[in-house]
């Protein structure tokens, strides 16, 4: 029998940075947005917009503080109204920025390089205004630091087995290990931005930031041990985050909450919410600042290949709550699944249902994963639908529980919805002015995929004596 | 005043006349370059010398004789700092100072001190990371010699250089600048201190 030899076959895939490019092109092209491209009046008009959103959060916090939680549509039962729901969508958007700079940085696909930078802003910004709503949703914000141990007059301590006590330890190292694992990848790049900057105030301001560094190769030795050990603490940091918050909903006893399907469901929904969000914003940016040889065809495809995977995995989700509706032989699990299909919110439900499991099918299709047009539109409808999944299990499963006499109904506020407009206008206005302050895209370490910033071994080797 | 080497090399004297001078510095094109270049230096029996790069390049810190790396035993000792003095911390307030019964149940119940045990373990572990690696490398460290030199300026964009440390004992001005000169670089400028 012959011998058959391997032949390779050739990546036929779009690569994931447009050839052509050396260590210079990719430098000038992105730190020059920051350095050298004006202001656009379209960059102004916007601005002006999102700012004024941002603005329209500052008053209602203002009203809130003058006037208390009674200006939002909580009662009894429903007292978890439009914060939690908000809080639980918005951190569930920063997760996939860890994923992609964490986790995938271990599995070392280089895809990830061009799109972790502001997917890992994404997260901090999202992160910032998640972290608004449990400290409004306190009623006494100003109090809000009783939440943390320390020694008092009041002689008073947090219970540490409260899954709420738990999430304020979750959330506050989530936000802290996002913004040093940022801060460390952006060093370099910030030194690129000090030695080009020709402002020397923008000098200083970036020459202070980069806090010296130089390239030597002792400290990229160091910092890639550093990077390396980062990213395998947020890993699992990232998957615990979303289950502690799952935490606070399973181990209640309301039905609709007490499952043990929680975590993972949660840790899935919460990446495909970030995905969606990551393509909501690199489409638009990519175009508007010239970047598609960066963020290239390739990463669109593969971000919807993801989303399309924690996709059915929150699908799954779904139907295991109704199976164990059915299966549980519980009454209350049963009465649970009628009311979401037939209850009064049973058009949030039907509308999670189509926007969550149904529409985002055609990513199967080729064809919608590689049109910017639909690929937008599809995690525009993944984004509403996440929000509508954080609303049914919100506010539906505690606006009917055990008995007949507590049902309620949940009608948001015009405070409720301003307030939560406002975090999008936040949101988006640190979005803003990230692209124009920051490099968007690691500089250095799209450098790294170029072939020539690999050096041979044989290189090495032929001058050993 | 210049001299030029064959491969026109631009070989720069000292700016100032008897000034100290913290190294000399070498300049090349290609990450190939500068890698074969730290070879031949360390081989040559330099043993003070540092490489910059606009990137890490796997091996430069080896081939200039650097191997010990201290940042993950920062790392691992910050990790068990967090993780026991949280579950320390817990243990001392749900036992001790601030005992609370629920249902009856044990009062140190550690399943539920599992969670923050964890996440500060991720905190202190991270945060050790970070300080540990800058700390290890002396930054922030806004003024370095290095920096004296104009071309450097590239080092964070597309060129890579090699210094040899005046403190290095085979140091010599005359000597080190002729062999930086061999290593057919770009250019080579004395560092001034």
């Amino acid at each position: 029998m012959a011998t058959q030899t391997q032949i390779p076959a050739p990546d036929r895939r779009v690569p994931v940075i447009a050839p052509g490019h050396t260590f210079s092109t990719i430098t000038d092209k992105i730190s020059n947005i920051v350095l050298k491209r004006p202001i656009s009046l379209g960059w102004i008009f916007g601005f002006l917009i999102v700012f004024s959103m941002m603005n329209v959060l500052m008053m209602c916090l203002g009203y809130l503080f003058v006037k208390g939680t009674g200006i939002w549509g909580i009662n009894i039962p429903i007292g978890w109204g439009f914060a939690i729901v908000n809080f639980v969508w918005w951190i569930g958007i920063g997760h996939a920025g860890t994923l992609i700079s964490a986790i995938l940085a271990l599995l070392r696909q280089t895809w990830r390089n061009s799109i972790n930078r502001f997917a890992e802003a994404m997260t901090l910004f999202a992160v910032a205004c998640a972290g608004i709503f449990p400290l409004v949703h306190t009623g006494r914000p100003w109090l809000a630091y009783w939440l943390f141990p320390y020694p008092n007059t009041m002689n008073y301590w947090p219970n540490f087995r409260s899954p709420l006590v738990w999430d304020v330890f979750a959330v506050s190292t989530y936000l802290t290990i996002s913004l040093v694992f940022w801060f460390i990848g952006l060093i370099p790049d910030l030194a690129t931005l000090r030695d080009r900057a020709e402002n020397p105030l923008l000098q200083k301001i970036y020459g202070l930031f980069a806090m010296g560094w130089r390239g030597s190769a002792r400290h990229w030795h160091r910092y890639e041990s550093a990077y390396l050990l980062l990213a395998g603490l947020a890993t699992p940091l990232v998957l615990s985050v979303h289950t502690v918050v799952s935490f606070d909903f399973a181990v209640g006893i309301v039905p609709g909450w007490h499952t043990t399907i929680f975590p993972p469901y949660f840790v899935a929904g919460a990446i495909y919410s970030g995905f969606a969000m990551v393509l909501c914003l690199a489409i638009p940016i990519r175009s508007i600042y010239g970047l598609k040889d960066f963020i290239t065809e390739r990463h669109l495809e593969t971000s919807a290949k993801v989303m399309l995977a924690t996709g059915l995995i929150v699908a799954y989700g779904y139907f295991m709550e109704g199976f164990m509706g059915w299966y549980s032989g519980s009454q209350f699990d049963s009465f649970l699944l009628w009311n979401r299909f037939h209850g009064p919110y049973k058009w949030c439900y039907l509308g999670l249902l189509a926007s969550n499991i149904l529409i985002p099918q055609v990513l199967w299709l080729k064809k919608f994963r590689v049109s910017t047009g639909w690929l937008w539109l599809i995690s525009f409808v993944v984004l509403v639908g996440m929000w509508l999944e954080r609303f049914i299990i919100v506010i539906v499963s505690l606006s009917r529980d055990f008995v007949n006499s507590s049902f309620g109904m949940y009608y948001p506020t015009k405070w409720d919805w301003m307030t939560f407009a406002g975090t999008i206008g936040m949101f988006l206005t640190f979005m803003w002015l990230f692209v124009r302050v920051l490099p968007m895209i690691s500089v250095f370490e799209l450098r790294m995929l170029l072939p020539e910033a690999h050096v041979h071994e044989n290189a090495a080797e032929e001058v050993k004596p | 005043m210049s001299m030029t080497t064959s491969r026109d090399v631009t070989v720069y004297e000292s700016p100032i006349e008897g000034s100290p001078s913290y190294g000399m510095m070498a300049e090349f094109d290609s990450a190939e370059e500068l890698m074969a270049a730290a070879h031949k230096t360390h081989d040559a029996g330099y043993q003070k010398l540092d490489a910059y790069s606009p990137f890490p390049i796997e091996g430069l810190a080896e081939a200039i004789g650097f191997h010990k790396n201290r940042v993950s035993l920062v790392v691992l000792i910050g990790g068990m700092i967090g993780g026991i003095s949280a579950l320390a911390l817990q243990y001392w307030v749900a036992v001790i100072t601030y005992p609370t019964n629920v249902g009856g149940r044990p009062y140190f119940s550690w399943p539920s001190f599992i969670i923050i045990t964890f996440e500060l373990t991720i905190l202190f572990g991270g945060l050790s990371a970070v300080i540990g690696m800058l700390g290890l490398n002396g930054l922030p460290m806004p003024y370095h010699p290095v920096f004296n030199v104009p071309a450097f300026a590239k080092a964070t964009e597309n060129k890579f250089f090699l210094v040899v440390f005046s403190s290095d004992p085979n140091y010599d001005a005359a000597r080190t600048k002729a062999f930086l000169a061999s290593l057919s670089p770009r250019m080579v400028a004395e560092v001034p201190s």
